[in-house]
């Protein structure tokens, strides 16, 4: 039972690995005139490559013979023949430097454009660093393999073909003998390749956990320091890299022993033939002289063998990277089948009724297509409606238990509760980052399944728990919520989050430029860009995530105009572990393990002395 | 003690020669085949004599076998060597990030080191492993292939001499181009990766701002860059393919021509042409095995250098040779100032005067970005201040031992970390030699006790990387006892209760009043956390505006009624 598994994922394997050649021909075939070509010239440039050297005999014996038209016609010839060898060589690389890179290229753009597309479980699920090996470490095998092994294989297979006729045409008797070399040194490279992978793979486990202790090491490099505990680190650090060290070193004398294991093999092929090759000609079978180029035949058969075995742990990595690349693009999309999207819209001024206009006029609508090719316009307002919605981010594990949810235009509703109560998970739905298991969202009235995802998302406006910057402007930071504002309006947006003070301070003011992390802002300022950035952005629908967590309560009272400014006329569903910032809220929602255990205002809650009032009171911890 | 990349080779060196032996000798056994060979011709077959087939047939096959064995301890060898290599760079390199101050590690992006350390490590490895064997066997094949030549015909053989001049130059020529574009290429490189890092970090704001058309317009700009310079690059290192292949040609050319003439004019017998043929190949080829060698070597340049600069980074601070103790747990600020960059106009601190005496209990208050966390991080010297004095202890901070200081502070970060391993393992990054009797007493003082009883497994519970699955709370209150733990002079508490409730905080509180001689510095941005203290600091915009206590500040300090006001009702004391 065991061993069919075992025959089953190999076999299984084995057709996986043909579809990541597959599927990399199939990028090669968007260049596929290239590729033919730098197929044709390779040809050219090998065939060049054995016909000279067949012609040295002619030309010698000619030289020999005295012959002088005859040589100068075979030197004439010989030298056409190499010329054209060297410039289809010359050609071949030109266009596969170029072929290449542009192959490279799309699968970049491709495994990019799929990471846009993926579900958020995907990420949540994946390392941040596996992702990223696959644009760097995986994309690189496959573009060195590009680069050097598909010339390579063509050409040897042309010679070894080549050498392979000559020999047969040679001495068929004697060739027979270098045949069952050839074979026998193919099987062993299988073998031994196979081997071969086992130990690199043995390695790439033992990089994996050095690379997983230094990564930990390095964000917690400050703790380190405080603690003393360099020497400490450094022994451990020593120990994954003992490992890793004999591993590798393993695995590289293994891969070491493949070339002079071939090339001795070549030679005793070499000596037997050349023994036999005695016999036959002693026995009238050969003359002499074709039993000598015969062998200089055989020497140079070795080359192209010799030749795969120095590229195939290349070859091999690069199938494996090309694997993982392919499976990544395998991977489920986020369903998106939603047809309703956003529009202008204008309100006829008598009937009430909304259409379709050019620019924005009274408001923005949903454009809702009927089965008879008609629209139907809903003007959008952000009424959120959460309807028996049940949903858990692994099976089994139920988040939200049966909620209910019912937002009007305009109002602010707080979400509090302890950590993991599912606060931030509500958000999470209501722009679907993923989907609910049962029951349904509405949004002005509409299931925002059927929305499309963009017009949705582009209809909220979010300030997320992590505040994350972008290299680049403190203004480009800002205007990534709404790429068509003016600076004007991104120093409106920055005024109302009261960030406009400290940027003002800062060196180059709106122009200076922070750093990936933004590492020399203060968490604090970077929550005020974000509140920023989303203000810029103009939604009917705001979700502050804990937005003002990081701000001193003197700051975020600073800041409480604008954010009332921000709320005013719009939905706004505020998550908070400060709960003075919910006090003002039209509805607090209490949470507690993924139920609403309580809802009502603020004097509501406080005068039911229920959770709410423990909350406020400081009797649970809060994050 | 020289931190050059390839002074790291050092104790290496005899495995490398070694290996480089190894592979001459395996070369030598290599080259006697082809003379065994033609004995059984030129002897053999024309003396019809059998018994040299099986002679030197026989020599053959122990020549394949020796050149089998010496290429196998090569292998030994040259894995030895390069693995050796490989670990004593990550290792220098580990120890190096170590010894960095915090302003080195501000300096480099934390993707970047780790780069440095794994992927730049493995380039350098495989240029060694692959690099090794051609640069031995080169050499050797191109020396015994002249001098065979030269036996054979000497004048023949000047062809080789006037070939290498011109090979040499096309080599030079083409690494010359594409040394430079190399290091572009790795530049570029980060910045790509820098991108999709960025881009998945924050995958969730990219999907709800739907800026993914932006984004990949973003990318693409670096992703055609990239593969225009890649391609710009392997135009130039792809022409030694036909530059050589033409060299080689040539030189056959030239050979058939003279020597043709040479045999009609009867100065040259048709065997020894033939000779001389049969080793242009093993020559041009050694040639071309040498200039690649050439190019695996300038494109590992580029992470030769990036681990260079890690290496050579010069830690910042200047440790004193012969360190003094602190005498306790006082602290003089007197007129400090600190810029983080000497070039940056605007201070983080500013004059800051303040005087904490051993023992007390100081609370820190202000906005976001006043200088809070900067002025706790100078008193354990995790920067360097750029103006004034600061006397901790009662002893300059610049005269006294590093190690003895930080291991007087029990500091708990405001982006605190817990790492992999059991609770166990990481409270005793305060006291290595604490028994569980001792942990559990930081515990409780921690306020932690029934936390540790909730979690599964207790003391022995797995935390996962950066301690993932605690919540901030009990993460707050396990660095607060691993704190505890190092029975600090000194303890700093930066924002290290945001996240524990009030009342465990006030529990936290009265526990740690209990231990005596011990200074605390609170900075808090609850008023609740800090209003016991019998000295408060109210800090704005990097300067010192008012001390004094909770009551005094009440009626003196607008800012400290702000903050007071905006935090009535809601997070009540007790």
């Amino acid at each position: 039972m065991n061993k069919t598994n075992r025959t089953d994922s190999s076999v299984n394997q084995h057709q996986q690995r043909k579809s990541a050649l597959g599927q990399l021909l199939h990028y090669m075939g968007n260049h596929k005139f290239e590729f033919l070509f730098v197929a044709i010239l390779v040809t050219i440039s090998g065939l060049a490559n054995l016909i000279g050297t067949y012609m040295l005999r002619p030309i010698i014996n000619a030289a020999g013979d005295q012959k002088m038209d005859r040589l100068a016609t075979l030197l004439i010839t010989t030298i056409v023949i190499y010329v054209c060898g060297v410039i289809a060589a010359w050609g071949y690389t030109q266009i596969m430097a170029r072929s290449a890179q542009q192959v490279t290229r799309e699968i970049r753009h491709d495994l990019f454009k799929k990471m846009q597309d993926l579900p958020l479980k995907v990420f949540d699920t994946t390392q941040y660093g596996d992702l990223m090996a696959r644009f760097t470490s995986d994309v690189d095998t496959v573009n060195d393999a590009l680069n050097n092994a598909f010339a390579s294989v063509i050409q040897n297979f042309i010679q070894s073909a080549g050498t392979m006729i000559m020999l047969f045409v040679l001495n068929w008797k004697l060739s027979l003998i270098v045949v069952g070399f050839y074979a026998l040194m193919l099987i062993y490279i299988l073998i031994a390749s196979k081997i071969s992978k086992r130990y690199f793979g043995n390695q790439q486990k033992f990089i994996g956990a050095l690379n997983g202790y230094v990564e930990e090491m390095i964000a917690g490099l400050k703790v380190v320091k405080v603690f003393n505990h360099e020497q400490a680190s450094i022994q451990r650090f020593n120990e994954y890299d003992d490992s890793l060290e004999q591993a590798s070193e393993r695995a590289l004398s293994y891969s070491q022993t493949m070339v002079p294991v071939i090339v001795s093999f070549s030679y005793i092929n070499y000596a037997i033939v050349a023994v036999v090759g005695g016999y036959m000609v002693l026995s009238g079978q050969s003359d002499v002289g074709s039993l000598a180029s015969y062998l200089v035949f055989v020497r140079q058969a070795a080359a192209p063998i010799n030749s795969v075995v120095q590229q195939s742990t290349l070859l091999l990595t690069a199938l494996s990277g090309a694997q993982r690349i392919f499976d990544f693009m395998k991977i489920e999309p986020e369903i998106d089948q939603g047809n309703v999207t956003l529009a202008y819209g204008k309100k006829d001024p008598q009937t009430g009724t909304w259409t379709e206009s050019q620019t924005l006029e009274d408001g923005w609508v949903w454009k809702h297509p009927r089965a008879n090719g008609s629209y139907e316009y809903v003007p959008l307002q952000g009424d959120v409606r959460f309807e028996h919605v049940n949903f858990s981010y692994v099976l089994g594990k139920q988040i939200l238990h049966d909620l209910n949810l019912y937002a009007m235009p305009a109002q602010t509703i707080a979400i509090v509760g302890s950590t993991g109560a599912g606060k931030t998970t509500i958000t999470n739905l209501l722009n679907r980052f993923y989907e609910i298991d049962s029951g349904s969202i509405l949004y002005d009235g509409i299931d925002i399944r059927l929305i499309a995802k963009a017009d949705l998302r582009r209809s909220l406006s979010m300030v997320l728990q992590d505040t994350h910057l972008f290299a680049g402007t403190i203004m480009d930071n800002i205007r990534y919520g709404n790429l068509s504002a003016s600076d004007q309006e991104c120093i409106e947006a920055a005024k109302l989050a009261n960030a406009h003070s400290f940027i003002r301070r800062l060196p180059q003011g709106y122009q200076t430029q922070i750093g990936t992390e933004g590492s020399s802002l203060s968490t604090g300022q970077r929550q005020l860009l974000a509140i920023a950035r989303a203000a810029v952005a103009n939604p009917p629908v705001l979700v502050l995530d804990e937005a003002t967590s990081s701000i001193d309560t003197r700051t975020e009272k600073l800041i409480e105009k604008g954010m009332k400014s921000l709320m005013d006329g719009r939905t706004t569903f505020v998550i908070a572990h400060r709960l003075s910032t919910v006090r003002n809220a039209d509805c607090i929602v209490v949470m507690d393990q993924g139920r609403i255990v309580e809802r009502g205002n603020h004097e509501h809650l406080m005068e039911k002395k229920g959770y709410y009032y423990q909350l406020y009171n400081g009797m649970f911890e809060l994050s | 003690m020289n931190s050059s990349v390839l002074a790291q080779a050092k104790g290496m060196r005899r495995w490398f020669i070694l290996a480089l032996l190894f592979i001459a000798i395996e070369t030598s056994f290599e080259v006697i085949i082809p003379f065994l060979m033609s004995d059984i011709i030129d002897v053999g077959i024309v003396q019809r004599d059998t018994s040299i087939f099986i002679n030197r047939g026989l020599w053959m096959v122990v020549c394949a076998i020796g050149s089998f064995l010496f290429g196998l301890l090569y292998a030994k060898c040259a894995a030895k060597a390069s693995a050796r290599f490989a670990s004593q760079l990550r290792q220098k390199q580990f120890e190096k990030i170590t010894s960095f101050s915090f302003e080195n590690i501000d300096q480099f992006e934390s993707s970047g080191l780790i780069t440095r350390m794994t992927s730049d490590v493995l380039v350098l490895q495989n240029t060694i492993t692959n690099g090794i064997r051609p640069f031995a066997r080169g050499p050797l094949m191109l020396v015994l292939g002249i001098g065979m030549c030269l036996m054979i015909n000497p004048t023949l053989t000047l062809i080789f001499f006037g070939a290498f001049p011109i090979m040499g130059l096309i080599m030079t020529w083409i690494v010359s181009k594409v040394v430079h574009q190399y290091q572009w290429i790795q530049k570029y490189v980060d910045v790509l990766n820098s991108v999709v890092e960025e881009n998945l970090i924050a995958i969730r704001l990219v999907k709800a701002f739907v800026r993914k058309d932006f984004e990949l317009e973003r990318f693409d700009r670096v992703n055609s860059d990239l593969a225009a310079l890649n391609e710009k690059t392997n135009r130039y290192a792809f022409l030694n393919v036909p530059a050589f292949q033409g060299s080689m040609y040539a030189v056959i050319i030239l050979l058939l021509c003279l020597g043709s003439g040479m045999i009609i004019q009867g100065t040259i017998q048709v065997g020894e042409l033939t000779g001389m043929l049969s080793y242009v190949l093993q020559i041009m080829n050694s040639f071309i095995m040498m200039s690649n060698v050439f190019l695996l070597f300038s494109r590992s340049l580029a992470s030769h250098n990036r681990i260079q600069e890690v290496l050579d980074q010069q830690p910042t601070m200047v440790k004193p040779k012969q360190g003094q103790v602190l005498q306790d747990g006082s602290i003089v600020f007197d007129h400090v100032s600190m810029k983080y960059a000497v070039d940056s106009e605007e201070s983080v601190l500013e004059d800051i005067n303040l005087n904490i005496e051993s023992g007390s209990r100081v609370g820190i208050i202000g906005a976001t970005g006043s200088g809070k966390s900067t002025l706790a991080m100078l008193i354990a010297r995790l920067y360097d201040l750029s103006e004034g004095q600061l006397r901790v202890g009662g002893v300059d901070i610049k005269d006294l031992d590093l190690f003895e200081l930080r291991n007087s502070i029990g500091m708990v970060l405001q982006k605190n970390v817990l790492f992999s391993g059991t609770v166990r393992d990481n409270l005793k990054w305060g006291d290595p030699s604490a028994d569980d009797d001792r942990l559990l007493w930081a515990i409780e003082m921690a306020g932690a006790k029934e936390l540790i009883e909730r979690l599964p497994g207790g003391l022995d519970m797995e935390l996962g990387q950066q301690g993932v699955n605690v919540s901030g709370g009990q993460k707050q209150r396990l660095c607060i006892a691993r704190a505890l733990l190092k029975n600090p002079k000194i303890l700093i508490f930066d924002d290290s209760t945001s996240a524990v409730d009030t009342k465990t905080d006030a529990k936290i509180r009265k526990n740690l009043a209990s231990i005596p001689n011990l200074t605390q510095i609170i900075i808090a941005q609850r008023i609740s956390s800090i209003r016991h203290c019998d000295q408060i600091v109210v800090m704005d915009q990097g300067q010192i505006v008012q001390t004094g206590t909770h009551d005094e500040l009440l009626k003196t300090s607008p800012i400290y009624q702000e903050i007071f006001e905006s935090q009535q009702g809601g997070m009540q004391d007790e």
